[in-house]
Formats: structure tokens, C-alpha cells, sequence
């Protein structure tokens, strides 16, 4: 199956068995997601809102170490940040209100603070993001969307996807594989022609895939339900440890509001 | 025709089946399988093979003639029940394995049928075992070999206890040790089987019994080594033996 087990999708999953890699999905989800909810609720403007992000820095950082995540899969989740880093890097510059000179260049002060907190906003996010993903396997994390109860429909969508991921990308590479052996460089406009019915004709196998696939589903009995199996019960215990992170972060966020 | 004997498995009556473009695929089959046999279904691309197996658990109907299960006439009341009964194993293990992980996917069908969960687990771990992939629960579909992906699709028939195992191309693209596999797993199955397959050789090995379909009817129907004697009817159906197989020679 080309690039290793797991395809796309499983590269994000650094396999492993630390408290973190243990937690059932659906408890990281909901820490993950109240993380991010007290990072952003975080106010830029006050005094202590740079002591506090640091303060949500150590935090994931330290969920990061238990779980064994490197610095390295970090950066690369960061990746994602990218869109936020260019339009944060835009603000100073285009904002309105009193200026300050840094280099040479007019800067925005209001500007500055708020590209500022917007971006360790996403960085913190974004990191907590990475932890989740690479210690929850892409079928694991559906099944925890799943009991956050997320409507079935999407579930089946993301639980497809998951699947077929690695089947379509086969497709897909066997396709440019063909194009390719018969000396097709993909390196100018002209291109466009052979690319654009490509594409087309990968959307129709994928179709067609999709309808032997729901045929299977039909000969077994499918009735637009998917049934499920039992769900192991989740101890407080495992509830606590997976909240750890963002009390923590709200604690962070209280002691600033408190003290500062 | 009167009520077909309890031990009919899988009785066909003068189908025929146009697709909705108009292009008419079948013009009036007869097949009658009894329980326990193993039937090779033989014939050149483009014969309607698959589109006689669709007509076995109702995927397509309309058309003229009948289909019954094991008695039970395949229509909209009792398409639950038939599918139950009829296994189909499809020709693309990926489009027969589209649950994350293999035991989820054998559950699949039993849950359907509302099993209780416990009914469920040893009905997956017996079908698995039976296809040698016990332990296999849970890996991922992609990461199996294509092989061990073809001996779960039937596995994933298998735990909802068919009464007839249809089989399209079961040997295609298998190496020849995975056809091997497959064959000992096939053959040591106690159910009623029909075997759709362009490899000659493996339906002698599987099949005491074979039918050639042609042009959307039935064409022959005997013992499988008799059929594969007579030059004259391969010729005619576009059937090949591969280069040196001599079917009176085989064991
Ligand atoms: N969805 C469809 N719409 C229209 N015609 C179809 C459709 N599917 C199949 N046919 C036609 O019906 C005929 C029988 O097709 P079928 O797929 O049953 O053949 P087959 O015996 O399974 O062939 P193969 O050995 O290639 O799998 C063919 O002529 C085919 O072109
Ligand atoms: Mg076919």
C-alpha cells in the first residue's frame, strides 16, 4: 500500500502505549476541545495574558512529553498554522491606531497585540491538536466523535473516509504511474488538458467504488443503520486524568484573572 | 412448477433481465442448486454472470422468472430474510471490507440481523477461525495482504450462517499460494456454494458440478471434468484451459 501501513491518514498516529495513548478518544476529544475553549478565552489585552500562555504552553508541552509526542512530530503539526502565520504577519501593518517604529517600518500597537495573541492562540490550539492526533489512531478518533454522539450521517462520512483514504490514493498513484510511463510531465499548462479529465475519470471510479461498496452493505442486510458494538465504560478515573490538561489550563486562566 | 423439495437450495426459473439501458443480459435462466452441492458457474466476460448472482439476494429484480431460496421466493417482502440466506462474497475484497477493523466488519451483517452482542462475538471469532484468520480481529482491513483480504470477505458471509456461499471470482489476482489457501479454506466449508470463476482448473478442483453461461442463458450443465473434456463446447464459449492442463489427468 505505498507509503507504509496507515496511509495518509495513519502518518499523523505515532503508535505507542503512554497514559495519553491509553485514554479512550472521546475523553481526549472533550480535553482537547476544553483546551482550546480556555486558550481562547484567554484576554490579549491583559497585563498577564503573555504570563498566561506561557502558563498553556508548559501545559501541553508537559501532555506532550508524557505522551511521548517529540519536538519534531510538533513542528510538523504546526505546519497547519501556516494561513494564520501569513494573515498574522499582515495585521500590524494594515490595523488602524497609534503606531510604533520597530526596524524602520510603522507598526500597528493594536495590531502588533493582536497578531501576537492570535497567533500563540493557534500555535496552543494547534499543538494541543497534534498531541490528539498523534496519539489516537484516525479509526479510534471517529469512534470518540461517535459517542460524543456527532450525528450519524457524519460519522459514516468521516468513518468512510478513514477507510477508502488509502484506496482512492492507490487509484490515484497508479493513474500518474500510467500517465508517467508513457512519458506525461505534468510540468506546464497544456498539463491541464490531460489533468482535468484525470480527475474526472478518478471522481467516477471513486462513484463506482462507492456503489459496489453500499451493494456489498446491502447484501448483508444494511438498512441505513450502522450497527455498533458495545462500548466499554469509561471510570471516573480515566476522566480525571484526561481533564487534567485543560482544568489545568483553566486554572492557569483564573490565577491571571485573580491576581493580575 | 410446484412447491420446490425442502432440500433445494437455490432454484432459478426462466430469468431474464434487461438493464435499464436496454441491454438485455439474461434471457430466461434455469438452475437448481440442492443443498450441500458446489457449483462452478462458468462463462466468458460479458455472459451475465454477475448479473445472475445480483439477482440472488434481490439486488436486481424486475424482470421476467423467478428466484427462490431454499423455498422462499426472492421478493421486496422477504429480502431481509434472503440476503440473510444468500452470501454474496464480491470480486474486490476493498469493496466487501469497509468497516475499520476486520472484526467490526465480520459483525457487520450479524448485527444487522439484531443478534445479541454475545451471539455476535462467537459468531465472529468461529467464521474467522474457519477462514484461518483468527487473531486478525483487530487489524485494520489495509493492512492485510490481498489474499488474507479475500479469505475475511468470506468470512464476513460466513458469520451470518448462509444457506448458499456465492463466490464472484474468488481466484482472481491471487498469487498462487493465496489461491491455494483460499481452495482449502473453500473446500473444508459445509455450506452449499456457487463459484462464478474463469479459472478452469479451480473449479475442477472446488466444483464436482459445473454450468457454462453464454449470450445471458444456460449453455451446459454436468460434471465439471466431462465439461472440461468436451474441446468443442470450450471453443464455442470462449473457455480455455491454461497452456498443458489435461482435465483426465487430474487427480
Ligand atoms: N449496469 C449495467 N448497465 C448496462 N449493461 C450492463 C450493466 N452491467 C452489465 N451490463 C451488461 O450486461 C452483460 C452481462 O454483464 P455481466 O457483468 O453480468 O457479465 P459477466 O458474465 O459477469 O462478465 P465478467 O466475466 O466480465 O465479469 C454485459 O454485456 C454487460 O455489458
Ligand atoms: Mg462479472
Amino acid at each position: 500500500m505505498g507509503a507504509g501501513h496507515g496511509g495518509v491518514l495513519g502518518a499523523a498516529y505515532v503508535p505507542g502505549s503512554s497514559v495519553v495513548h491509553r485514554l479512550a478518544p472521546h475523553l481526549k476529544l472533550v480535553a482537547v476541545l476544553g483546551f482550546a475553549v480556555v486558550v481562547v478565552a484567554t484576554p490579549v489585552h491583559a497585563g498577564w495574558a503573555w504570563a498566561a500562555y506561557a502558563g498553556h504552553l508548559a501545559l501541553v508541552l508537559g501532555a506532550a512529553a508524557v505522551a511521548g509526542v517529540g519536538p519534531r512530530r510538533l513542528a510538523r503539526g504546526l505546519v497547519v498554522e501556516v494561513p494564520f502565520v501569513v494573515f498574522a504577519l499582515l495585521l500590524p501593518v494594515v490595523a488602524e491606531g497609534p503606531r510604533v517604529q520597530v526596524a524602520g517600518l510603522s507598526l500597528s500597537e493594536s495590531g502588533l497585540t493582536a497578531a501576537g495573541g492570535l497567533l500563540a492562540k493557534a500555535t496552543l490550539s494547534v499543538l494541543a491538536a497534534t498531541v490528539l492526533a498523534a496519539t489516537t489512531d484516525p479509526r479510534a478518533l471517529v469512534r470518540g466523535l461517535e459517542r460524543l454522539r456527532l450525528p450519524t450521517v457524519l460519522v459514516q462520512i468521516l468513518m468512510f473516509m478513514v477507510r477508502y483514504t488509502d484506496v482512492v490514493g492507490g487509484e490515484l498513484r497508479r493513474m500518474r504511474v500510467a500517465r508517467e510511463s508513457r512519458g506525461f510531465r505534468g510540468r506546464h499548462l497544456g498539463a491541464l488538458r490531460v489533468l482535468g479529465p484525470a480527475a474526472g475519470s478518478l471522481f467516477i471510479r471513486s462513484y463506482e467504488r462507492g456503489e459496489r461498496v453500499h451493494l456489498a452493505m446491502l447484501s448483508r442486510g444494511y438498512t441505513g443503520r450502522m450497527p455498533t458494538g458495545p462500548v466499554a465504560a469509561v471510570r471516573a478515573g480515566a476522566w480525571m486524568t484526561a481533564l487534567a490538561l485543560p482544568v489545568a489550563a483553566a486554572a492557569v486562566l483564573a490565577c491571571g484573572l485573580l491576581l493580575g | 412448477m410446484s412447491e420446490p423439495p425442502p432440500d433445494t437450495s437455490l432454484l432459478v426459473e426462466d430469468l431474464a433481465f434487461a438493464y435499464p439501458d436496454g441491454h438485455q443480459a439474461l434471457f430466461g435462466v434455469d438452475l437448481r442448486v440442492e443443498r450441500g452441492e458446489r457449483v462452478a458457474l462458468l462463462g466468458p466476460n460479458g455472459a451475465g454472470k454477475t448479473t445472475l448472482v445480483l439477482h440472488l439476494n434481490g439486488i436486481l429484480r424486475g424482470g421476467r422468472g423467478a428466484v427462490r431460496v431454499a423455498g422462499l421466493p426472492v421478493d421486496r417482502q422477504h429480502l431481509q430474510e434472503v440476503r440473510r440466506r444468500v452470501g454474496i462474497v464480491f470480486q474486490d475484497p476493498d469493496d466487501q471490507l469497509f468497516m475499520p477493523t476486520v472484526g467490526e466488519d465480520v459483525a457487520f451483517g450479524p448485527r444487522n440481523l439484531g443478534l445479541p452482542e454475545a451471539e455476535v462475538t462467537a459468531r465472529v471469532a468461529a467464521a474467522l477461525d474457519q477462514v484461518g484468520m483468527a487473531g486478525s480481529a483487530d487489524r485494520p482491513p489495509h493492512h492485510l495482504s490481498f489474499g488474507q483480504r479475500r479469505r475475511v470477505a468470506v468470512a464476513t458471509v460466513l458469520s451470518m450462517h448462509p444457506e448458499i456461499l456465492v463466490l464472484d471470482e474468488p481466484s482472481s489476482n491471487l498469487d498462487p499460494a493465496g489461491r491455494r489457501e483460499l481452495a482449502e479454506v473453500l473446500e473444508a466449508l459445509p455450506v452449499t456454494m456457487l463459484m462464478v470463476t474463469h479459472d478452469l482448473p479451480y473449479a475442477l478442483q472446488l466444483c464436482p458440478r459445473s454450468v457454462v453461461l453464454d449470450d445471458g442463458v444456460v449453455v451446459a450443465d454436468g460434471p465439471t471434468r466431462e465439461l472440461l473434456a468436451d474441446t468443442h463446447l470450450l471453443a464455442a464459449h470462449r473457455l480455455e484451459l491454461p497452456f498443458g492442463f489435461d482435465p483426465a489427468n487430474v487427480p
